[in-house]
């Protein structure tokens, strides 16, 4: 069975906010009608995002790291969210995997965000239901897009692409290898809720350069000793210096 | 979590309607064994039953309030396999139609004796529908603080204590305004009203104790670490990714203090629970209507404070997410 998810690699993230921008701007003018947002211009301005980026500080001064952690819904395979709504308008399709809202069916009772741990359903204050991350549901089966455009808006929009996109219970994608090449893991497994998008945990980055890596040992113009030796600060194009 | 008023008069005011049907019943049941002296059905049972559906109906209506598309909540009904709310939006009408019924059959003097136990006790059709109502009635109990108990995320909710409580907070607030209409009505049956709403006021005061003592030891099992999935004992947020609000920082948060959480429970403690126990006690077997009436308005006003601390003291995990605007 087909579980779409996405994985997200916290180590490339750089807190841009191009999939946040990119989401709202690709789902606020869909089918399914627009993320109004409230005073966007005035002095408290709010509206609903299916995708946030949120930043952490990790470690204390000076030993700091800033981590810039992207949050959508994770489409969990056992999704809390479902079972407690009470028109049948929060469903995961069996297909995909996909947990969505369907918008003529909610009565905006606003259960089914208490019913989630991660907090990623927000409640559109102007069209008065429930909204959440579709996984760009109108766009990945678009058979007039070209493969390349077929992902989620978030995806395309990542310059770094810290985003993949795939389906997590095939083996052989990308996204699984990633899982498990890379230690994808999920958030808060204490709930029991196997949410299917994943993380990628965040790497220390380290060059160890070694002093023989530095200076070409069989350099011929070494051996021969014939031009002056610069100075290792001087301006130099390969192969015409002496080192 | 922000307490919304449209939920905490739902939930007081279907308690109490369900506590005077409960009382009604109760009252009839005595008498059908000759424990009670019977009452005229048109003057007790008709009109207790209206005063009952005034608050179910009160309560039902405080309820659209909460729905952001009320002129959809007919498909509310739809999912009673999975969803405790849907579970209560049909047994909240049934239980109303029931009383209704039980009201028109004592106000139409409809009793056709359906059968008859041992002993010559006559089983009509106001002794059936009163135990259906009964049924009915702890069933909307069992929906109403099943809403609450079964989010496993909401720790301070998911105990079968919520489920107790509701029905003896509700239980007590419906005895105690039972108390209250039979001093008007009848006034015989002060003392048996009163002396089941003191011990039910009792009840529901240790199981409500026992919540917050429960509620007081427990740890959350979600932190920072477990949110984002980084292994440091030391994170902080320092952007939850927008300035403005969102439906996350206005849902989940009650932005009050502690010391203001403080008050409210010490003030529906005595309001809910000692208040209403004195003037009950003091009250007790008396024929006058005053006190019981104090009683009632007093206890309502605790059991509203008492709904409103229900809803702030829960901790929602997902907000981890949303600690720091910049």
């Amino acid at each position: 069975m087909t579980q779409l998810a996405l994985v997200i690699e916290i180590n490339v993230c750089v807190g841009c906010q191009a999939c946040v921008t990119n989401c709202k701007e690709r789902n606020t003018s869909g089918a399914a009608g627009p993320m109004v947002d409230q005073n966007p211009y005035g002095k408290d301005p709010t509206g609903t995002f299916f995708n946030r980026v949120q930043t952490f500080e990790v470690g204390e001064f000076p030993h700091t790291e800033t981590v810039h952690f992207p949050k959508s819904c994770l489409h969990c395979e056992d999704p809390p969210c479902v079972p407690v709504c009470p028109t049948g308008a929060s469903y995961k399709r069996k297909e995909d995997g996909i947990v969505l809202v369907d918008y003529d069916k909610c009565i905006g009772c606003k259960y089914c965000s208490w019913a989630c741990p991660y907090g990623v359903r927000e409640f559109d204050e102007a069209q008065k239901i429930m909204k959440k991350c579709t996984l760009c549901v109108d766009r990945i089966y678009d058979t007039q897009m070209t493969e390349e455009e077929r992902r989620p808006a978030c995806v395309r929009a990542c310059p770094t692409s810290a985003r993949l996109f795939g389906d997590i219970h095939d083996p052989e994608s990308a996204v699984s290898h990633a899982i498990r090449e890379a230690g994808g893991y999920q958030l808060m497994p204490e709930w029991g809720t196997n949410p299917a998008n994943h993380y990628l945990p965040r790497r220390k980055t380290r060059m160890r350069i070694r002093e023989d890596e530095l200076e070409r040992a069989d350099n011929p113009l070494k051996i021969d000793a014939q031009l002056p030796k610069p100075e290792q600060s001087s301006p130099s194009l390969d192969d015409v210096t002496s080192w | 979590m922000h307490p919304a008023f449209s939920v905490i008069f739902l939930t007081t005011l279907i308690g109490v309607g369900q506590g005077l049907f409960l009382a009604l019943f109760t009252a009839q049941s005595y008498a059908l064994f000759d424990l009670l002296p019977q009452q005229d059905g048109h003057g007790f049972y008709a009109a207790g039953s209206a005063l009952a559906l005034v608050f179910l109906c009160g309560g039902l209506f405080a309820s659209f309030f909460h729905l952001g598309r009320p002129e959809r909540a007919w498909r509310s009904a739809t999912q009673w396999r999975t969803s405790w709310l849907s579970r209560e939006v049909i047994v909240l009408p049934a239980f109303m139609g029931t009383v209704a019924l039980y009201g028109l059959a004592h106000g139409l003097d409809w009793k056709p004796v359906l059968a008859t136990l041992p002993g010559g006790i006559a089983v009509d059709a106001t002794v059936v529908l009163g135990t259906l109502g009964t049924l009915l009635a702890f069933a909307l109990f069992l929906c109403t603080g099943m809403i609450y108990a079964c989010l496993r995320f909401l720790r301070e909710w998911h105990t079968p204590l919520t489920v107790i409580n509701y029905v003896l907070l509700g239980g007590a607030s419906g005895f105690t305004l039972a108390t209250a209409f039979a001093a008007v009505a009848a006034p015989e049956l002060t003392r048996f009203f009163g002396g089941w709403a003191l011990i039910i006021l009792l009840l529901g005061g240790v199981g409500r104790v026992a919540s917050l003592l429960r509620n007081r030891r427990l740890r959350p099992l979600s932190a920072l670490q477990s949110a984002i999935g980084i292994k440091h004992p030391h994170i902080v947020q320092t952007t939850q990714g927008f300035m403005g609000g969102s439906f996350n920082t206005r849902e989940f948060f009650h932005r009050r203090g502690r010391l203001f959480l403080r008050s409210i429970r010490w003030l529906f403690l005595v309001g809910a629970f000692l208040l209403p126990a004195l003037l009950l006690a003091a009250g007790f077997g008396g024929a006058e209507a005053g006190l019981p009436i104090a009683a009632f308005v007093v206890q309502y006003f605790g059991l509203l404070a008492e709904r409103w601390f229900f809803f702030a003291q829960a901790h929602h995990p997902q907000n981890l997410y949303y600690q720091s605007v910049a």
